[in-house]
């Protein structure tokens, strides 16, 4: 069953009750946040996707928001931070951190199916191996759910393992298998392989930060990786941990973002606050239904991004881009679990 | 030796378990060493030891012993093995 399936007049009408009464929801039971609507003075009815009242996404790293007892408190996702930076805190009761990875599995099963195929990793296995898993490990150990056999590009010094790539080829280079990394470690070892990965599909996230240095953007990325690996089937994906197992996938022809029946996106306008229209840039904002533990379900990003066009895709709804960080923003680190830039 | 007995075998040695736990009653993430990185090498032993191939949402819903019978159930593994 795909999560592909709503248009986008059919999604506001889905989510806007949904959300509205999410919120509803976790102002009843999380104090702080509650705290923080009144604040604001946001208050029903929510018409619209675009009236519910967002809480920036940095409030995760100041403040305890979670809709559940303490006892309730199955698993508590943080995010990396750079030095000196609290990291963002994610309370998941056993509900929430099941339907997550269910719903990340329905998400990417348009682009895999439903099989777990032969899987190379562009990193080092002892990134997974850390007791205190850094957000890059759990980035990689989230998505090693979707493979089998898997291989990685990188030895434990963090040193190209070309024997290993040249195995896992052997076994499994004439049939589809997933290549997974962040977006600068596919750009920095994938290319120089000199492997055949024509029947490799290709998923990576983490942000462009590193590779906008180089001047490197989608199109030359997804240009040189078919030219120099053979990999055709590409799809970059944005996500964050304060909206853990939500991602939004980049079609197969590179022509943006989509977003799952659960979710969606608004750009704002950062003067106005108000929704920019396709083909204007603005602060994005994203909402879901899966954050049930935690009032995670409409966050605005410190991210800029930008609507290309609605329903006049490969797949129904929004299709978006994200164009960078806001510049005032603090930097975060560069592979945030799930990854910060699209 | 029985389904049962290999799938508990095949727990203990994926969990890093000492012979003889019982395992019948493990719950996911109940104990520190059933993580995700074990329950990936336990799918796989699984794999491994029954001939199996079991998809992303199996694997995912496989959050207790008593649903990895099931799972073996559904694969016929448990039927054959009888």
């Amino acid at each position: 069953m795909s999560v592909f399936t709503l248009g986008g007049a059919e999604r506001e009408a889905v989510l806007a009750p949904a959300l509205a009464a999410l919120t509803e929801r976790h102002r009843q039971a999380c104090p702080p946040y509650s705290r923080i609507l009144d604040a604001i003075g946001a208050r029903p009815p929510y018409e619209r996707v675009a009236d519910l009242p967002w809480l920036p996404v940095r409030l995760f790293k100041t403040h305890e928001l979670r809709s559940v007892e303490e006892d309730q408190v199955f698993r508590v996702l943080t995010s990396s931070g750079t030095t000196g930076q609290r990291p963002s805190r994610v309370f998941l009761d056993r509900e929430a951190a099941a339907a997550q990875t269910r719903m990340l599995a329905a998400t990417l099963r348009v682009v895999l199916g439903e099989r777990r195929l032969p899987m190379l990793v562009v990193d080092s296995r002892s990134v997974v191996r850390d007791p205190a898993l850094s957000a890059r490990g759990a980035g990689v150990l989230g998505m090693m759910n979707f493979g089998r056999d898997h291989t990685f590009v990188l030895d434990e010094h963090g040193r190209v393992d070309a024997e290993a790539v040249k195995g896992f080829l052997a076994r499994h280079g004439g049939e589809r298998f997933l290549v997974f990394g962040f977006t600068f470690m596919v750009w920095l070892y994938l290319r120089g392989l000199g492997a055949d990965l024509s029947q490799g599909v290709l998923i990576h996230s983490g942000g462009w930060k590193r590779l906008a240095e180089q001047e490197v953007g989608n199109a030359e990325f997804r240009r040189r990786l078919a030219q120099e690996c053979g990999l055709r089937s590409v799809h970059n994906f944005y996500g964050m941990v304060e909206q853990i197992g939500t991602v939004f996938l980049e079609g197969p022809d590179g022509d943006g973002l989509y977003c799952p029946d659960f979710a969606d996106v608004v750009i704002r306008d950062p003067e106005t606050w108000q929704e920019a229209p396709p083909g204007v840039p603005g602060l994005i904002e994203v909402v879901s239904t899966l954050p049930t533990s935690y009032p995670g379900h409409v966050l605005l990003t410190e991210d800029i991004g930008v609507v290309r066009g609605v329903d006049d895709g490969c797949l129904p709804g929004r299709r978006f881009e994200v164009l960078g960080r806001l510049p005032r923003a603090e930097a975060r680190g560069c592979s945030d679990t799930f990854g910060q830039g699209g | 030796m029985s389904h049962l007995d290999r799938l508990r075998a095949v727990f203990r040695v994926a969990l890093n378990l000492p012979d003889g736990t019982d395992v019948d009653g493990l719950e996911y993430r109940a104990i520190p060493q059933w993580d995700s990185l074990a329950h990936m090498a336990l799918i796989a032993a699984m794999e491994d030891e029954f001939s199996v191939m079991i998809d992303t949402d199996e694997m995912i819903d496989m959050s207790s012993f008593a649903k990895a019978t099931e799972l073996l159930e559904k694969h016929g593994v448990g039927a054959a093995s009888r």
